[in-house]
């Protein structure tokens, strides 16, 4: 069945100032994967991201969402396939009250006064918002404020979900709140994160990037097994798969 | 510097809202048939910039006083005249709804001068004549320096024709004239160097933004006269119709009550409270007194007489002050009041 | 406190009180907003030497901070604030216009004097009628009832973009104006140059910014039409509210009540 599935091929993007960004990408997700990109900043994570929703056009390559490859006439259906939740949500929440913004992409599909009250009020449940209706956007905690543009996405029912550094400047009970949410969800996720622990909870599968190109790509655990090639990549085990710092000190004070 | 409707007539006032109007309803016909719906988010932000970018302060070199930006001239560089205008209006809205600059009727007097002139005259026929297409500091420089100049000048006078027009305060325009320009001159001129500073570090960073503001819909000279020339006209007939109904009618409302009502005057019930106010007042001895002696003392000859509908009955005043001393009193009576209540902040 | 901080703590404020529950806050914004404009057509009205005539729409204004929950030294406090601008239009008044209109007593009180407290008194009433209108409306309310009433939409969206983001780009200006002030001393370091650069920065990013925003628009379907959601119908116990304000804001102007009562007041004392 293609429905669903990710596809890219040889997927490469120059910006215009010469920062070869994405040299020669491939690879493919299948519906319900739960997917981390991890690298360093700059690696070319944002940019990948940014072709999954037609934003950007590949210079060289081909990405294919479901049934559509991405071109121009197919631009609008890919949207309401791929939702993009972006790391600032402030630059998420742009309608007066939060009710305002989660009724965008309903609204802007088509759809008619009821249902779209309806998917509203779904969504705003389901991310546990339905009390901050009414309120403006500026008025939200960070926490809120991550949740609500989850369900700004939600309210357009995508079938996939493309996440950029979802966990930043959240406290941990924000955190904690959001990886639980995540947890069930059962669309196919694509999660861009520097959060290692984060993926070691949700995603099954990572896809290491450095300079433009992929240097791994497969199960998490294994991924993260490779402290070579991690740092390689300028990142590190995640803290959990770390020595615990409290006893490495202990068992080095006592070392023979 | 802003109208304010403690100065403004309603003649006055209603003309330049109508002027406003029409401005906006044109610019935002022609943004929405921009094709690039980049500018709807990028007026929003840019509103917000200029708003927040007015708060910051810097020091006039020479003066040592402290100066602030006012954005007209950069946002019309970067998003154009008709989505500039808008992006001025808004801001100006939001400074009148929150923060007192201004008021409600003298909205459309400020939006006017300082968004018209700015957008429609000095951004086009000043900056993009000089800076335009051949960009190089020292155009940018210059083009902005004077567009910023011209467009205060333009603004000041505004809003000493607006303030003399509507005859509420006693300044002469000759008097007005002489403490307005030159102020703004200097105002304008810093505004310009401010502005330009701004341009240049955007235009160094990274041109191809000031590359696609120049090139995106020239404002034809065509449409400035177009555009102006409606202006003018709507202004005129307004303000004809209105001034004719102010002056004729030295109160606008009554006449039109009596219009209405089909009477010069609402008549007194023969019966009722009224009646029996007015006989009290007849038989009061002190209040006749009171105008006659103030007639008498009056000179034979004045040099200024005021105009035959401006009669003040001092008579009236005195009862006028006591009943207005109540009414202040139950004014801040009702505020306490209710102060209990609503002091939960 | 810096201009710019205090302006984002007033913002807030005002639109905290437009979010509290009253009488007054559950009326349909249209009604609040047009009477509001007839109120202020009635004050700015009046001939330039009236005073006890304007009174009762002090009164009137009174009425409907207490009916709305307005704490009155909030706004008495801003009027204060804001006085000094009247102050400065009107003072020139009494020194041009000497000519005596009435004595009080036995002290000559010139026209230039009665104009010049006309003046501050008009523009207390409408400062006043304006932040009342936003504490018991609030902007969005206020936006959304000038759209319903005819204003172009691309402005009405323009306002609420241009408020939703002010907090954003006051916050981000105050860590500018904090930063700025922590590395300069005693004059040097606010320079225009220095403001230039700071400014500069400011623009760059809030044109990031606005680029993203487009993209998050465009993820979601948008198209170029910005689409609301209905305005709740308008019902029969605000119409006639609004009814009965301007019948009372007219009568006011009308008649001069303040004179009214208070003869009914000399009157009994004799």
């Amino acid at each position: 069945m293609s429905h669903h599935i990710v596809e890219v091929q040889d997927l490469s993007y120059t910006y215009p100032d010469g920062t070869a960004a994405v040299r020669g990408i491939s690879f493919r997700i299948h519906h319900g994967e739960s997917v981390a990109v991890v690298g360093a900043n700059g690696a070319g994570k944002s940019t990948l991201l940014l072709h999954l929703n037609g934003y950007l056009t590949p210079q060289s390559g081909t990405v294919r969402i479901g049934d559509f490859p991405l071109t121009k006439e197919t631009l609008r259906d890919i949207r309401r396939t791929v939702g993009m939740v972006f790391q600032d949500p402030d630059d998420q929440l742009f309608m007066p009250t939060v009710y305002d913004d989660v009724a965008f992409g309903p609204l802007n599909l088509g759809l008619p006064p009821d249902e779209v009250e309806q998917r509203v009020q779904k969504a705003l449940v389901r991310v546990g918002v339905a009390h901050l209706r009414e309120r403006p956007p500026y008025k939200l905690s960070g926490g809120e404020k991550r949740a609500v543009s989850i369900a700004t996405v939600l309210a357009m029912s995508p079938d996939i979900l493309v996440m950029d550094e979802p966990s930043s400047n959240l406290d941990p009970r924000a955190r904690r709140t959001l990886i639980e949410l995540l947890t069930g969800f059962q669309h196919t996720k694509i999660i861009a994160t520097h959060d290692l622990d984060l993926v070691l909870d949700l995603c099954q599968r990572t896809i290491v990037i450095r300079e433009g190109q992929i240097m791994a790509d497969g199960p998490t655990t294994e991924i993260f097994q490779n402290d070579q090639m991690l740092e390689q990549c300028h990142l590190e085990k995640p803290l959990r798969m770390q020595a615990c710092p409290l006893c490495s000190r202990k068992s080095s004070s006592m070392a023979p | 510097m802003h109208m304010a409707d403690a100065l403004l007539s309603p003649a006055v006032g209603g003309t330049m809202w109508v002027a406003t109007a029409g401005a906006i309803a044109f610019c935002a016909k022609k943004v929405q048939q921009d094709l690039d719906d980049r500018k709807i988010p990028l007026m929003g932000v840019l509103g917000a910039f200029i708003f927040a970018a007015q708060m910051i302060n810097f020091t006039i070199p020479a003066t040592g006083s402290s100066g602030h930006l006012g954005g007209g001239m950069i946002l019309a560089i970067l998003l154009g005249p008709h989505a500039a205008f808008l992006t001025i209006a808004s801001v100006l809205t939001v400074q009148a709804l929150f923060f007192a600059d201004g008021g409600l009727l003298a909205l459309g007097c400020n939006i006017f001068n300082l968004g018209v002139f700015p957008c429609f005259i000095a951004y086009p026929l000043i900056y993009k004549t000089l800076a335009g297409d051949r960009k190089s500091p020292m155009r940018i420089a210059i083009g902005a320096t004077l567009a910023g100049i011209i467009g205060l000048q333009l603004g000041a006078l505004g809003v000493v024709l607006e303030t003399v027009l509507s005859g509420i305060s006693e300044l002469p325009l000759e008097a007005f004239l002489w403490a307005m320009l030159p102020i703004h001159l200097a105002i304008g001129l810093v505004e310009g160097l401010v502005t330009t500073a701004v341009i240049s570090f955007v235009w160094k960073a990274r041109p191809e933004i000031l590359e696609y503001s120049a090139t995106s819909r020239p404002l034809g000279n065509l449409s400035i006269t177009k555009v102006l020339t409606g202006l003018a006209l709507a202004a005129v007939i307004t303000g004809g119709v209105l001034s004719w109904f102010a002056s004729s009618f030295p109160d606008g409302l009554e006449w039109a009550m009596a219009k209405t009502s089909g009477q010069e005057e609402l008549a007194a019930p023969e019966k009722g409270i009224h009646h029996f106010l007015a006989g009290i007042q007849e038989k009061t001895a002190f209040l006749p007194d009171y105008a006659f002696q103030t007639n008498e003392q009056e000179p034979a000859s004045q040099e200024k007489t005021p105009p035959s509908w401006l009669t003040v009955d001092t008579g009236s005043t005195v009862s006028g002050l006591v009943g207005g001393c109540l009414t202040l009193m139950l004014a801040i009576a009702i505020g306490f009041l209710f102060r209990k209540r609503n002091q939960i902040m | 406190m810096a201009k710019i901080e205090s302006t984002f703590s007033d913002l807030s404020r005002l639109d905290a009180l437009a979010a509290r529950d009253s009488v007054i806050a559950r009326l349909d914004p249209r009604v609040k907003l047009l009477t509001a404009v007839v109120f202020v057509l009635c004050v700015v009205s009046f001939d330039k030497y009236v005073i006890a005539a304007m009174l009762p729409f002090a009164l009137f204004l009174s009425l409907i901070m207490g009916l709305g929950g307005i704490p009155a030294n909030f706004i008495l406090k801003k009027l204060v604030l804001v006085s000094p601008f009247a102050l400065l239009l009107g003072m020139f008044n009494p020194f041009l216009d000497q000519q005596i209109l009435l004595y009080l007593g036995p002290i000559p009180i010139s026209g230039g004097w009665i104009s010049f407290l006309s003046i501050l008194l008009r523009f207390c009433l409408t400062v006043g009628a304006l932040l009342i209108l936003i504490a018991t409306t609030g902007f969005n309310g206020v936006c959304m009832a000038m759209e319903k009433m005819g204003m172009p939409k691309i402005f009405a969206v323009q306002l609420l973009l241009l408020y939703r983001y002010i907090f954003v780009l006051m916050d981000e200006g105050q860590q500018m104006y904090r930063a700025r002030a922590l590395r300069s001393f005693q004059g040097r370091g606010t320079d225009m140059k220095t403001f230039g650069h700071l400014i500069g920065g400011l623009l760059l990013r809030t044109l990031d910014r606005g680029q993203r925003i487009h993209l998050a628009m465009l993820c979601r379907g948008f198209d170029g039409t910005i689409r609301t959601r209905r305005a709740p119908r308008l019902i029969t116990r605000d119409i006639l509210l609004f009814v009965l304000s301007c019948l009372i804001l007219i009568t006011m102007r009308r008649y001069d009540c303040s004179l009214l009562l208070g003869q009914l007041l000399t009157g009994f004392a004799q």
